[in-house]
């Protein structure tokens, strides 16, 4: 029970942080170098999710994805299944949750590459897809990674969206941190706790591991810096 | 040496005529406007001014990283900008070269990545060659795999020249690139420079703010100053003659010369030099350089006059010339002195009288030997 929460957890944080960074790389490139006056639309929408309290984002996308909804009927028809209390739902929902934490800092990144390699690549006669991959990802690299850390940190971490969305249903949407609030609800605090060692444990591996990663001079992809 | 010859050929002048107006949000101050228009031909041109006076932004609005409101930008046949015609070609397109003020040298690549990322479309054989070519011509072959943070400031210079032209740009734009450069480094760098535009002859616009990259680099200069173009010439007619007084004081040096250095004393610390091909010869100090062709520089203001031959001087050049021209402006009277060469000399209106000084009459000349700049090796 405890090892299916966890490695339920895992696979909703690796999947979300994957599909964040594809979402991320675009949209952290528009809000660095677009010169649009709507600009600040776009960066309060996608800083939302850090203000609201989870409950309202997941309701919201509960009402948005449920079977009664124009995208959750597209989708029933589509593939005769349903969003709501599902995993892909859960998916749906988490990328929403965590975005902001994926796009400001691979944005802010994006802005600090000095404008002038930018200009001297297109005086080279660089298209800006190839400046965008050969001069602006490659000095952003590390705010991609952060980008990609906190993503995945931030979505092994949640609970109202998951809960308004997912439920608790073991194996399919029931994450570690919903386990645990349903143990401590039956009075089981020795599962409870267990789970939330593990939790703590295999997190601060993981992030260690990936720290541990960036610090080393040989795998480093800045040794510039 | 086939491909050289085709470049020639292809080689056009560069037309700029520009007109922008800054809006208040720009760092340029307020209701400040560039109006500017020039024709360069293949060679060197000087775009010098003070800071401010939209030197810059002549060469952003060239490569198409500014756009102007109006105007026209033309390189031979290919028209790059044009207002009227709705005509705006994207800097990538624009094979204009531009080595930035600050390099601008890719800081995660090697100095072999850099000076290929302009140039990977074309087949690998091609592209070796070409930048084999550039690598011999500018001396960095053994600095290939370094990164620009390993490099030093003469060799980071001669990357980014090496990377911008590789390409084979039709036109060349330097922005005050050798301004942090010792002289020798410099003077190596611009005749590596003058040697590959030697045989590729584009035009070469070069921006700064100082009067002595101005003797350094340029047979053509532009004086421009709060966006307008005040005079246009060579070196020595535009700042020695100082129509415009932001001229005179950013030239400083009213009596520039090119010499011929045709003896040194290291023992006295001086040397002897020749104005021209004159038999007129100057002792001026001795200095470090790369050739025997040397500038000198001469304040008028530095030179005295008399009406007799002077003796028992400590002053190592006295000159006998006599004067062409008498000008007063203000308090200061120009003399023009010619001793074979045109000298212009400064002095007071009481001076001039005292000295009773008109046309045609002899004069001496007394000039000291630390009055005498070496100002940069041509």
């Amino acid at each position: 029970m405890i090892l299916q929460a966890l490695a339920l957890t895992l696979r909703l944080a690796v999947v979300v942080a994957l599909i964040l960074i594809v979402i991320a790389l675009p949209l952290g490139y528009w809000l660095a170098m677009s010169r649009s006056r709507w600009k600040f639309l776009v960066e309060s929408v996608v800083a939302l999710p850090i203000v609201l309290p989870p409950t309202v984002l997941g309701f919201y996308v509960l009402t948005a994805i449920g079977p009664l909804s124009p995208i959750g009927r597209w989708y029933h028809v589509l593939t005769g299944g349903s969003l709501a209390f599902t995993f892909r739902g859960l998916v749906i929902g988490s990328v929403l949750y965590s975005l902001p934490f994926a796009v400001q800092p691979i944005a802010a990144a994006f802005s600090s590459v000095d404008r002038t390699l930018l200009q001297a690549s297109a005086t080279l006669g660089a298209s800006s897809w190839r400046s965008f991959w050969k001069i602006i990802l490659p000095l952003g690299i590390p705010g991609v990674f952060t980008g990609l850390v906190l993503s995945f940190a931030h979505t092994l971490g949640e609970f109202g969206v998951v809960l308004m969305i997912g439920g608790n249903i073991p194996g399919a949407t029931q994450t570690a941190s919903i386990l645990i609030y349903d143990q401590v609800q039956a009075l089981n605090y020795a599962v409870a706790n267990q789970t939330a060692f593990l939790l703590l444990v295999s997190c601060f591996v993981l992030l260690a591991v990936l720290f541990g990663l960036r610090r080393h001079t040989k795998w480093s992809l800045w040794e510039w810096q | 040496m086939a491909v050289s010859a085709l470049a020639k050929s292809e080689t056009a002048t560069l037309t700029v005529a520009l007109r922008k107006q800054f809006a208040g949000a720009s760092t340029a101050p307020p209701g400040f406007s560039l109006d500017v228009q020039f024709t360069l031909t293949p060679g060197f041109t000087v775009l010098f001014g003070p800071s401010g006076a939209g030197k810059t932004s002549v060469l952003n609005c060239i490569a198409g990283l500014q756009d102007p409101d109006a105007g026209l930008v033309s390189i031979g046949e290919a028209v790059l900008f044009d207002a009227q015609a709705n005509i705006n070609v994207p800097t990538r397109d624009r094979h204009v070269g531009y080595l930035f003020q600050t390099l601008a040298l890719f800081p995660h690549m090697n100095a072999r990545q850099n000076i290929e990322y302009g140039i990977n479309t074309l087949p690998p054989q091609e592209r070796d060659t070409r930048t084999q070519e550039v690598v011999q011509s500018f001396g960095i072959m053994h600095i290939l795999d370094r990164r620009p943070s390993q490099m030093s400031g003469g060799e980071r210079q001669r990357v980014a020249l090496a990377r911008a032209l590789v390409t084979r740009p039709k036109a060349l734009l330097l922005d005050e690139p050798l301004t942090a450069l010792d002289a020798i480094t410099r003077s190596r760098i611009l005749d590596d420079l003058r040697r590959w535009n030697a045989c590729h002859a584009v035009p070469v616009l070069c921006v700064t703010h100082e009067l002595e990259e101005v003797y350094a680099l340029g047979s053509l200069v532009l004086v421009i100053e709060a966006g307008r173009i005040l005079a246009e010439g060579t070196p020595q007619e535009v700042l020695s003659r100082a129509r415009f007084e932001s001229i005179a004081q950013l030239a400083g040096f009213e009596n520039i010369f090119e010499c011929q250095v045709v003896s040194s004393h290291e023992e006295h610390g001086t040397m002897t030099c020749r104005i021209g091909n004159s038999e007129t010869a100057l002792e001026v100090p001795l200095t470090r350089r790369s050739s025997d062709r040397v500038r000198v520089g001469v304040r008028a203001g530095d030179i005295l006059l008399a009406t007799e031959m002077p003796v028992g001087l400590s002053a190592r050049n006295v000159l006998k010339g006599t004067i062409s021209s008498l000008d007063r402006r203000d308090v200061t009277v120009v003399a023009v002195v010619d001793c074979g060469q045109q000298f212009a000399v400064h002095l007071t209106p009481s001076a001039c009288e005292a000295l009773a000084l008109e046309r045609g009459k002899p004069v001496w000349m007394v000039i000291k030997t630390y009055s005498c700049r070496v100002l940069e090796q041509p």
